[in-house]
């Protein structure tokens, strides 16, 4: 079967596949007119490139460079075109390499707390009563404490190391994505159609994951999206504080820590990352808000 | 003279696949009297009311021949104008009272906001509004004075509704399903009320309701609406004699108390009807 | 073969109580359609929401054949009823296709020929193999009523509680979908007990209804009662003439 525009836009599916494929490019077509999202969608999708191509496109090996003869280059030095650090690194390819870290943060923080926070919530929101307020006290506590100090307590106990700095954002990152499901979940859970479903005889745990998850998700997604400039900012905060990725792993955070000891002289060291930073956030912030336009439920008719 | 002439209205809405007409050439005129207009879900009446009071929802559009209110030309109001006219001499009530009241605010106060804007006094203000609720029927006016909507019944709420588009004492009202969220009770109650401000103050009523025998025991005159057109005129009283094959069967698909009739004659529609 | 004796239904709220129904009883026999009339607030639908579990039961019994239904209900007890919900709009999950909305309760249930069944559905209620896989949001409030329906019908129950299942769509769809109800319960010889506020509906669909108010039953009546407007009580007078419109000559005392 071809894959036509008007295939995919039929109003008579013909599969289960067609059915879902169409509501998919549905919901693309709306996204794709809103610019600003698209903007953020294509920073993040160079990210990625970024990521899974960094031994063809980084000009230079990202840990060892030239003491000698390439050391703190400024930008725009033929070969050297973002400049070389104090230990005569590129320090294009070590952003280049960095962005490797920088998506291996997001997506696992994404895939460790999004599924806790769902289920956390959606339990909580479903049975209410005495589950809702055990599981939502303790996530108070855990939304109690601050982010950073929370991470840097977790990273001072389990030692320094990109792999605890995430263990330790995502502990700390699912209490609102817990919160959000449970007020999505506490507006759905007496619809008629909960209702119709508990009338088939279906269980709880069927109800809360095939009925109750998918309705909360795409808000979740988006609240996730829009939170991913903040983890990778706390991603940063640990690497500039020397605990979250070690030296030489060219870790943004970790790589503005290191230029900041002579940023007046040689200010594009720490500003390379930098801007790599706010570039991203900015993304993943855009690609949220637009994300929020297409897919927030309350939004549908 | 007429209070409200409308000739070859039409409301567009853009959508992905083109514009979509959803009033398509609606011509009427009012006077002092009660109008229905019926119809079934997507017939265009709703939008209908909206672009008279140039409520039509953006980005929809309403453009009409001609759109005059007691003289007025309501096609080119600058929005200032407008306020002069809307909730002073034309008004609207809507289906569910919960959307159009305030609801942090008690009722009373809510009343007595309009009736001053209005340039009332404080004293004459308050003592106006309790009127006023005493008009629409309402029991014990000082508690539902000081009462927040949601501590309203539904029947309660669009009297306030009722009493609140009142206190204007417009020339014009315009009633969307103004009762077909209340019990058969109360809505005759409600009808009662309105009846009583045509009756007595001279008020011009176009009522928007999808139930053709309600209407066609409360209004003097119907127009059917058929996917945005007019299909048919009558006067109320002599609906059973109805020559559109529409208000035919709107009228034979209702099941009545008193007939057995199954199947229900159910209706066939004609593409021809929408052109 | 549905009895329902002495029910009553409490809520709480904290540490105020409501008695949405005070003690209300009746009998339903196999095959029949009966009707269960009142205002908002009559506890009307909370008599068919306690029956099937979906409200707390507080006093009286619920039988089914002669034996207490169990509580909380079974899944063997949801085999054999079923409910339909007033507003269409709300009854189905927003993100399921009508195929997942119809293949659900017979995957829970454990039903065979899961395709076939859900085929035969779809022509049972009058919406061909065409609407399968569409969203309900690409359906209209009538195309959703009968999918709602048809999900009821998909476990083969006997007896379908209805609750105003016709009152969220317009006049000539209202037709259809009572017609629709009426072969069903023909064809298929399902008891029905169906509540609704218009009696006009009630009379044509119920061989015998039930007047409540205030969450009491005020009286019980034949569908023969009603066309002749037999009525007892004052209430029910009110209702019969209030359902016949506006009438301009006797204004209130």
């Amino acid at each position: 079967m071809s894959m036509t525009r008007e295939w995919l836009l039929s109003d008579q599916p013909v599969s289960r596949r067609q059915a879902r494929l169409g509501q998919a490019y549905r919901t693309w077509l709306d996204f794709r007119t809103n610019g600003l999202a698209m903007f953020g969608f294509l920073i993040v999708l160079v990210l990625v490139l970024l990521a899974v191509f960094a031994p063809w496109l980084a000009p230079h090996d990202p840990l060892v460079g030239d003491l000698n003869t390439t050391r703190l280059l400024p930008p725009l030095t033929e070969g050297y075109w973002l400049g070389t650090d104090d230990q005569g690194r590129d320090i294009l390819s070590r952003l280049i390499y960095g962005s490797r870290i920088t998506l291996a943060v997001v997506a696992l923080v994404a895939v460790i707390a999004t599924p806790v926070g769902l289920l956390v919530g959606t339990t909580a929101g479903y049975f209410g009563g005495w589950v809702d307020t055990v599981l939502m006290r303790f996530t108070d506590i855990v939304l109690a404490f601050p982010k950073l100090i929370l991470a840097l307590a977790f990273v001072a106990a389990l030692g320094p190391g990109i792999e605890n700095a995430i263990i330790a954002i995502s502990i700390t990152a699912w209490p609102p994505y817990a919160r959000l499901a449970r007020a999505e979940t506490l507006t759905i859970r007496n619809s008629d159609f909960i209702a119709a479903t508990k009338l088939q005889g279906a269980s709880s745990a069927r109800i809360i994951w095939k009925h109750i998850v998918p309705l909360c998700m795409s808000s979740v997604i988006v609240r996730v999206t829009l939170d991913m400039a903040g983890i990778i900012l706390t991603a940063a905060g640990l690497g500039f504080l020397g605990l979250g990725a070690q030296p030489p792993q060219p870790e943004w955070g970790a790589m503005i820590a290191g230029g900041r000891n002579f940023l007046v002289d040689y200010w594009w060291v720490a500003t390379m990352p930098g801007l790599a930073i706010f570039t991203v956030s900015l993304g993943f912030n855009l690609l949220g808000d637009g994300l929020r336009d297409v897919l927030d439920p309350k939004r549908q008719k | 003279m007429s209070l409200l002439e409308v000739e070859n209205l039409r409301v567009t809405f853009p959508t992905r696949k083109g514009p979509a007409e959803v009033v398509r050439g609606v011509s009427f005129t009012l006077g002092r009297e009660r109008l229905g207009i019926v119809g079934e879900s997507g017939s265009g009446k709703s939008q209908t009311g909206r672009a008279i009071l140039g409520l039509t929802p953006p980005p929809g559009a309403a453009t009409a021949d001609r759109l005059s209110f007691d003289r007025t030309d309501l096609r080119s109001l600058s929005a200032k104008q407008w306020r002069g006219l809307r909730g002073k001499r034309m008004s609207m009530v809507m289906q569910d009272p919960k959307f159009s009241l305030n609801p942090v605010m008690p009722v009373g106060k809510q009343l007595m906001e309009v009736l001053r804007t209005h340039g009332a006094g404080r004293a004459a203000a308050r003592e106006k509004a309790l009127q006023m609720l005493d008009a629409v029927q309402i029991r014990d006016p000082e508690r539902v004075f000081r009462a927040y909507p949601h501590e309203l019944s539904g029947g309660m709420g669009q009297r306030v509704m009722i009493a609140m588009m009142l206190v204007s004492e417009p020339d014009l009202l315009i009633a969307d399903e103004p009762t077909s969220a209340l019990d058969v009770t109360i809505q005759i109650e409600v009808l009662r009320i309105l009846d009583k401000l045509v009756s007595e103050q001279g008020m011009g009523l176009i009522f928007i309701s999808h139930d053709l025998r309600l209407v066609s025991s409360f209004c003097d005159r119907v127009l059917v609406m058929y996917a945005g057109r007019v299909v048919e005129e009558l006067k109320a009283s002599e609906l059973h004699q109805a020559q559109h094959p529409y208000t035919q069967g709107l009228l034979n698909c209702l099941p009545q108390i008193d007939e057995d009739r199954h199947p229900l004659p159910t209706l066939d529609r004609d593409a021809a009807w929408a052109d | 073969m549905l009895s329902v004796d002495n029910l009553e239904v409490t809520f709480a709220f904290g540490t105020d109580e409501v008695r949405a129904v005070r003690g209300v009883s009746f009998n339903v026999q196999q095959g029949e359609s009966y009707g269960i009339v009142g205002e908002s607030g009559s506890g009307k639908s909370t008599v068919l929401r306690a029956i099937c579990g979906l409200a707390p039961v507080s006093g009286g019994r619920v039988t089914l054949d002669g034996v207490d239904i169990p509580a909380p209900r079974t899944p063997d007890f949801y085999r054999r009823v079923q409910m339909v919900f007033q507003d269409p709009y709300a009854s189905l999950h927003p993100r399921h296709t009508i195929d997942s909305v119809l293949s659900e309760p017979l995957s829970i249930q454990g039903f065979d020929r899961r395709d076939e069944r859900i085929a035969q559905a779809l022509e049972e209620v009058g919406l061909g193999q065409g609407f399968r896989f569409r969203y309900p949001h690409q359906l209209s409030g009538g195309q959703r009523q009968r999918i709602a329906v048809a999900r009821a019908l998909i476990l083969e129950p006997q007896i379908l509680l209805l609750d105003e299942p016709t009152s969220a769509l317009d006049a000539s769809i209202q037709a259809e979908v009572l017609n629709l109800l009426d072969r069903l319960r023909a064809e298929r010889g399902l008891t029905y007990v169906m509540v609704s506020h218009d009696l006009a509906v009630i009379s044509h669909m119920c061989e015998r209804l039930v007047v409540m108010e205030h969450g009491l039953a005020v009286e019980e009546l034949t569908r023969a009662d009603l066309r002749s407007h037999r009525a007892e009580t004052d209430y029910t007078r009110k209702l019969l003439k209030a359902s016949a419109g506006y009438t301009r000559e006797d204004e209130p005392a």
